[in-house]
């Protein structure tokens, strides 16, 4: 009985304790189920996403950059089709042994190979690794005869950069070639867009408007599980090409250009007077952007970098030269605006001008006898300018220089190579140089020698604003139907699209005409310094202004000697400039030519102005037809 | 030949099949169904062998709780203590003789199975302690020596399974044990007092830990600290349930499993492949069937006579309830990650085997619930 009642009060605890528990279990049931719901209900949207962004990723393909193309719709760099080599290694059975059948078939150096095979490492399986970025064609139809025995070999189609004029426009687009980490982290849409292979804009335009010629990726996007390896694919985002660009040049007149230049150093650059619109822009030598394209090698590179005639300097932007006797025209016009002189004003030259003991020399050694404003600028009279230099002052002429367009970036928004060049006066010499200025140097800088320094493009503007009635133009490369994003860019565009004519750079116009009709001497008239290169037809005919500008000091002896070009060495002869404008009746054009150490303006630089005016204005006739053409009238 | 007729009760074969449990049993085999289903989605939708080795243990095991359910409960009275020594045995051996991996030697190999005597001490040290507060007098429970006794039993399985190393295991035989002596009678007090000890003392535990260990508890603090290293399980897991919303991502869909971004889907984190699958209500669902088959066995419990069987029903059912909470707190993230399989669900023998034979011994306790135990 007791042992009963004990048996009972027993399974009363066991059971009275049971409930206890099983209360428990109901409330950490409870517990369990609403952290379910917390997970898969409330935050269900954000798991959602976080499981997709596991198993989904987007694979980048490189995008389609913009072409670029001339004013008449050319394109002048647009993009090809390659085919390219991968492997994928994943699926190879015998890498080594492949890689030796490839080097056969391609013909790979064993550089190549061990680059090849370095890459692999850094792969992982199922990646592609590009074994050849450019098969010729050749290489590519022997690889698709073999494609059978190369299990893993897989030849690719893609896109590449394509200058089909090679040189010509070398120094004014650029080239690409891929990015560096510089590249990357300078701009944010590289680093946004950037996926292996992609090239992107090093030089030029093609770095200036990166941003608008890159395009949008193609994007893929794959499944993947959690090593990363590609289950399916999901979807395929064809991406966009990036915009077309159309710049201001014209490429027959490029083509002249590099053809005059051929052999030479030195810079052609033409504009037209009115809309500021560059018509051709050449440096030379010039050097083939296509070379960059899959990695330039290290003896092409060579062969470019240590060229003494320096092919890789943009001698229009960036060269910078003493104007010579190009100068002159400004400081005719600086003397005649700040009423210094007069056209009937006279100074006689006696081959040579003594000054405070020093002695400065008239290229012409026994003088060219008195000579007035349209005399001295025709034959290039030194003489007459120290004299009017003197009586002007550096001040008063820095200030009419300054006008024009000297010591100022010219398309600085577009290059950001190009250089300022100085124009020198009082203030600028103690600045710079801590010593007060000399008149003598006032008498060099009024030939354009001593501390000027200009650039080709400069000295084009320059002849543009005289020859457009003396004023104020904005130079401009690209077109004005170009849709851009670039700040600095579009804001450039503003200026040049608003060419109004309002702001003009004289004082008198009557100086300009003044100016202007010394020049047509110059080239027109006998005893003028570029007579020989004038064009009678007046449909074509136009006038400059030579110049020759001394590299270095020439010495007593070697003036006595006066020696021939040919008989100098090559970094010692004079650099050969011409600047001009026309046609004379009815001008549009203004162009620059420099030829470095080509020796006088006469005979070295003026003769290609009679080349390039035949077809600047021929071309004229096509550039009128266009439905952007702007007639001006002033 | 006594001792063989009190062995026997006095129910013929077909009285004892119509005592069988058949709704526990019904919900045992529902969850076997649905196991397999799961483990075929874990090996990707192939019939691999995960899948087919599963339903080979399973088929075996669930014959054997049949089998078991068949001998009378005073069987398993009589033989608690040798059983529970006989495991003891072989976490001995394990300790010298086991096979080693991944830095544990918890296992022997059987060759038909590779066994884990620790996954089976959860059974015998219930069955064990049963029968100790089965014999024993009321007015002694509380007693020091009583209570250091049944302690020593659960100690002594403790400290083999915590060398292996196996924090996971031992806790639950611990809570195993410790249901029974709170069933048992022994005084609330007692529980509340080493409650707080062992609360004060936990900074003191936790500097004895491994140091494996004590990260699992850093990154179960803060998952983010390492997310692919540490805590990329936890994080991948929380992934994979958030995901699976109210209906789930459907079956053999679930892209977080599918995709290799679960680590362990067979075994501790089935769970979550099912839960990604089949959702929120798939999950409420697998709650429900493990709440139904709690429930039979306590009901069960309620209706025996003997205190042994009542105990051992309550403790067994307290087991499975344990290890489904501390497996899917783990899961959920609201525990730290300690190897605990959910029972029949996971892959792995010998846990179902254990489960097996508690379900087996539960059901005997059915057919024989009016037998009296001296």
């Amino acid at each position: 009985m007791i042992k009963k009642n004990l048996g009972i009060r027993k399974s009363d605890i066991i059971n009275r304790r049971m409930f206890i528990i099983v209360a428990a279990k109901l409330i950490i049931f409870g517990g369990l189920v609403s952290r379910l719901f917390s997970l898969q209900i409330n935050d269900n949207k954000k798991y959602l996403t976080l499981s997709d962004k596991n198993r989904i990723r987007e694979w980048k393909l490189p995008p389609t950059r913009g072409n670029i193309v001339d004013y008449f719709g050319n394109i002048i760099a647009g993009n090809l089709k390659v085919y390219q080599l991968h492997v994928i290694p994943e699926q190879v059975e015998n890498f080594n042994y492949l890689i030796s059948r490839l080097k056969v078939i391609l013909n790979l150096s064993n550089k190549r190979v061990e680059k090849i095979k370095k890459k692999k490492k850094q792969l992982k399986p199922w990646e592609s690794l590009i074994v050849s970025e450019n098969l010729s064609w050749d290489q590519f139809s022997k690889i698709n005869n073999y494609l059978y025995e190369l299990v893993g070999v897989k030849p690719v189609m893609t896109i590449s950069r394509d200058y089909p004029f090679n040189d010509i426009y070398t120094h004014v687009l650029g080239y690409v070639s891929q990015p560096n980490e510089e590249d990357i982290l300078e701009n944010a849409v590289i680093k946004e867009k950037f996926v292996p292979g992609i090239k992107i804009g090093k030089l030029g335009l093609e770095k200036t408007l990166e941003n608008d010629l890159i395009g949008v990726n193609d994007i893929q996007r794959y499944e993947v599980n959690a090593y990363g390896k590609r289950i399916n694919q999901l979807e395929y985002q064809k991406g966009k090409q990036g915009s077309k660009i159309r710049i201001t040049l014209d490429t027959e007149v490029q083509k002249l250009c590099a053809e005059l230049m051929n052999g030479k150093a030195g810079s052609i650059s033409v504009m037209d007077i009115y809309s500021g619109e560059v018509i051709a822009m050449y440096s030379s030598p010039s050097y083939n952007p296509n070379s960059f394209l899959f990695g330039i090698s290290q003896d092409e590179w060579q062969l470019i970098r240590n060229n003494p005639l320096k092919p890789l300097i943009n001698k229009t932007l960036s060269g910078l030269y003493s104007p010579g006797s190009t100068i002159k025209p400004i400081v005719a016009l600086s003397a005649l605006e700040n009423e210094i002189m007069n056209t009937n004003f006279k100074v006689q030259c006696k081959g040579k001008m003594e000054l405070h003991g020093q002695t400065f020399h008239c290229w012409k050694e026994k003088g060219h006898g008195w000579m007035s404003l349209n005399n001295a600028m025709k034959q290039s009279c030194d003489t007459y300018f120290y004299e009017i230099a003197r009586k002007l002052g550096v001040d008063k002429l820095k200030i009419t220089a300054e006008k024009f367009g000297l010591g100022k970036k010219v398309l600085g928004e577009y290059f950001e190579n190009e250089k300022e060049g100085q124009f020198p006066d009082t203030k600028w010499k103690i600045n710079k140089l801590g010593k007060g200025w000399v008149l003598g140097e006032t008498l060099i800088t009024g030939i354009g020698q001593g501390y000027t320094q200009t650039t080709p493009i400069q000295l084009c503007l320059m002849t543009a604003q005289i020859a457009n009635g003396g004023y104020k133009i904005k130079p401009k490369i690209l077109t004005d139907d170009n849709q851009l994003t670039s700040e600095q860019v579009k804001k450039a565009m503003q200026t040049t699209s608003s060419n109004e004519f309002n702001i003009p750079l004289y004082d008198d116009p009557k100086n300009i005409k003044i100016i202007q009709e010394a020049m047509f001497s110059s080239t027109n008239e006998l005893y003028g310094t570029s007579y020989k290169s004038r064009i009678d037809d007046p449909k074509y005919q136009f006038a400059g202004k030579t110049g020759t500008a001394q590299v270095k000091r020439i010495s007593k002896r070697e003036r006595e000697l006066d020696l021939k070009t040919i008989e100098i060495p090559y970094e010692e002869r004079d650099h050969a400039l011409y600047v001009a404008f026309g046609p004379y009746k009815n001008p549009r054009y203004s162009l620059s030519i420099i030829v470095e150490h080509g020796g006088s303006g006469s005979s070295a630089a003026a003769p290609m102005a009679t080349k390039l005016f035949k077809l600047i204005v021929d071309r004229h006739q096509y550039r009128k037809q266009l439905p952007d053409y702007k007639e001006f009238d002033i | 030949m006594f001792q063989h007729t009190r062995l026997n009760s006095d129910q013929n074969f077909f009285q004892k099949v119509k005592n069988l449990d058949y709704i526990l049993i019904f919900c045992i085999l529902i969850l076997s169904i649905v196991s397999l289903f799961v483990m075929y989605s874990t090996d990707g939708g192939e019939l691999l062998f995960h899948t087919k080795s599963h339903l080979i243990k399973l088929s075996v095991f669930f014959i054997l709780m049949l089998v078991i359910s068949f001998f009378n409960i005073k069987l398993w009275h009589v033989s608690s203590y040798f059983l529970y020594i006989a495991t003891i045995l072989l976490l001995i051996w394990v300790s010298f003789y086991g096979i080693r991996v991944s830095g544990s030697q918890r296992w022997i190999n059987l060759y038909f199975l590779v066994l884990q005597p620790s996954e089976l001490m959860k059974i015998a040290v219930i069955l064990c302690l049963a029968k100790y507060y089965h014999r024993i007098n009321i007015e002694k429970v509380n007693t020091f020596v009583s209570i250091s006794f049944a302690l020593t039993i659960i100690i002594i399985p403790i400290i083999l399974v915590l060398s292996q190393p196996d924090l996971g295991t031992s806790v639950l035989i611990a809570c195993s044990g410790l249901i029974i002596l709170w069933l048992g009678g022994v005084k609330i007090k007692y529980f509340f007092v080493s409650l707080i000890t062992f609360l004060i003392s936990l900074p003191f535990i936790i500097s004895y830990l491994q140091p494996y260990q004590k990260l699992r508890i850093l990154t179960f603090l803060d998952p983010d600290r390492d997310p692919l290293g540490a805590g990329y399980q936890i994080i991948q897991s929380k992934i994979a349930i958030g995901s699976g919303g109210f209906s789930g991502k459907g079956y053999l869909q679930g892209t977080q499993s599918y995709l290799d971004f679960l680590p362990e889907k067979h075994t501790d984190f089935i769970f979550t492949l099912f839960s990604e699958e089949f959702g929120f209500i798939g999950s409420i669902g697998l709650l429900l069937l493990y709440s139904i088959i709690i429930m039979r066995i306590i009901r069960i419990g309620i209706l025996t006579r003997s205190s042994f069987a009542k105990l051992f029903c309550f403790g067994f059912a307290f087991a499975i309830f344990i290890y489904i909470t501390v497996n899917l707190s783990m899961v959920l993230g609201l525990l730290p990650i300690v190897g605990s399989p959910l029972p029949i669900m996971s892959y792995g023998g010998s846990s179902m085997l254990a489960t097996m034979i508690g379900f087996g011994i539960v059901l005997s306790a059915k057919i024989h619930s009016k037998q009296v135990i001296a």
